[in-house]
């Protein structure tokens, strides 16, 4: 019968030598390969007694700053959640009274603030977005829970607590410092009454 | 009849036309953009200057050059008129220039204030790629006002276009606010804080280009691009009832004029349409509105989304009918 394609291959029955029935030698020469591996260096590492170090930039656990003055700086302005490809922030905005300025740094503040860890695929948008430097990834990894619920990170976890505030030195490359010297961009800053803005230059 | 033409566009249009109107028959982006003027308003335009434009040919007539740049909503064509917007790097330069002194006294509290979004300002700013100041000087501050129960008034974002003045004295019966001072220490206000109760106040939220004027009951509430724009109407005494319904779920967060693309309501609505009817059944909705797809609006996809449960629904009752 013709081939129906010219892949096809004879197999070949020929007899086994006698080093080849003995078996042996392909076992040996098998587990040389197998202890070999036992000297070369290990690429996994003991977690949790041991742990790999992460990346200045590494973007894992958000957090939302507070200012110098342990004011919540996010507004609620929505740029995160719009930015979000996965859909995963939601909030509700409210108005700050007065007296509570010791608590929220602007007028309109996130009444709440959610983050779903489920949907979050940790890809730094929205702290890009983010027009207040409230909102950043940290090197902190995700906690596991056993109820899908948990995942749902409110203000409690999200909000940084006043005492233990988060060091994101190493979140602000070269460019960003520079970019914070230059006063002229410092169009949108904090709006205060009292507060000169770009204050400096001729008086 | 007089034949103009805008960055190489010619149209034909009646004698007494505005070349911004000229512009406009025209469309695209050769429609010079505008702050203070509003078609629906008689004599408004010519404060802002944002729409000026240079005029390199007067007339036939008299094909001599205008000398400096002109404001197109005030201007008025000739025959054999030659008009250059896009085109000229020196009237780009100039409402650049033009931007930057709006955006002296502008705070750019975008991330709080409710305009955001669908704010001309915005669109300006980010068009002219203004992002730096040059301005050393503290700017102006005020604290922010409720006029009446339902608008407020942060006078820190007004720009002086003087829209919301024209409408109270053209669609209202009575005005009561209006600018005091002059100069850099103009200031829209009412006197003593008066309360603007006519029908058709509402409508000075609709006309500011900026967030000077904003709606009390939607203060704070949702950020533009998460609700979902649907025209719908009602039978109302007052106006036409023809609205856009701000809705998100099924809760009205927002009533508005339904605006045409250039930012200007077609109708102008009622107070009792605007502030009053907060709930979903008392509207007959006629389907999603559409929102320039460049708008940060169109980002939530409520268009597609509505199209697709009309469809599902649809599909549904196809299938119910069947059984």
């Amino acid at each position: 019968m013709q081939a129906l394609t010219n892949r096809s291959k004879v197999v070949s029955k020929k007899e086994m030598t006698f080093m080849e029935r003995m078996y042996l030698p392909a076992i040996f020469g098998g587990m040389m390969i197998t202890f070999s591996h036992f000297f070369r260096r290990k690429p996994t590492i003991k977690y949790p007694e041991q742990k790999r170090e992460f990346s200045g930039i590494y973007r894992g656990q958000h957090v939302l700053k507070r200012d110098e003055k342990g004011a919540e700086r996010c507004t609620a302005c929505g740029l995160c959640a719009v930015a979000c490809p996965a859909e995963a922030i939601t909030m509700v905005s409210a108005e700050r009274k007065p007296g509570e300025e010791n608590l929220y740094r602007e007028e309109k503040y996130a009444a709440k603030y959610e983050i779903n860890m489920l949907r979050c695929i940790f890809c730094g948008d929205c702290e890009e977005a983010c027009p207040k430097e409230a909102i950043f990834l940290t090197d902190r990894q995700v906690s596991v829970y056993g109820q899908r619920k948990s995942f749902i990170y409110g203000k409690d976890v999200l909000v940084e607590s006043k005492d233990s505030p988060i060091d994101l030195a190493k979140r602000q490359t070269p460019s960003v410092k520079e970019f914070k010297l230059h006063k002229e961009f410092g169009h949108n800053q904090t709006y205060d009454k009292n507060k000169k803005v770009n204050a400096g230059g001729h008086h | 009849m007089a034949k103009v033409t805008i960055d190489g566009h010619s149209i034909e249009v009646a004698d007494g036309t505005t070349i911004l109107q000229a512009a406009r028959m025209i469309g695209g982006d050769i429609v010079p953009p505008t702050m203070c003027y509003y078609s629906k308003l008689k004599t408004s335009g010519g404060y802002c200057r944002t729409c000026i434009v240079k005029v390199t040919k007067g007339s036939e007539k008299d094909p001599r050059p205008m000398p400096k740049p002109v404001a197109s909503c005030r201007t008025t064509v000739m025959d054999g008129m030659e008009v250059v917007n896009i085109t000229s790097p020196e009237v780009l330069e100039a409402r650049r220039g033009v931007v930057e002194f709006l955006l002296i006294n502008h705070p750019l509290d975008c991330p709080i204030c409710d305009q955001a979004g669908e704010c001309h300002l915005q669109d300006l700013g980010y068009e002219h790629g203004l992002a730096k100041t040059r301005y050393d000087f503290p700017r102006r501050t005020f604290n922010t006002i409720d006029i009446g129960p339902y608008i407020k008034m942060h006078m820190t974002r007004c720009i002086m276009c003087f829209r919301c003045v024209k409408t109270a004295d053209q669609i209202t019966d009575y005005r009561v606010h209006g600018m005091l001072n002059r100069g850099d220490a103009s200031e829209i206000s009412t006197y003593i804080q008066k309360a603007i109760d006519n029908d058709f106040s509402g409508n000075i939220i609709d006309v500011c280009p900026v967030g000077a004027l904003t709606d009390r009951t939607f203060r704070f509430k949702s950020r533009v691009w998460f609700t979902k724009p649907m025209d719908a109407h009602r039978n109302c005494t007052k106006c036409s009832g023809k609205v856009a319904l701000w809705l998100k779920g099924n809760d009205v967060l927002r009533v508005t004029g339904r605006k045409d693309k250039w930012g200007e309501v077609e109708e102008f609505i009622c107070n009792e349409c605007r502030f009053e009817k907060k709930d979903v059944k008392d509207w007959t909705i006629e389907g999603p509105r559409h929102i320039d797809r460049h708008s940060v609006i169109s980002a939530n996809h409520y268009e597609s989304l509505a199209k697709l449960k009309l469809d599902i629904g649809k599909q549904q009752k196809a299938l119910s009918t069947k059984k």
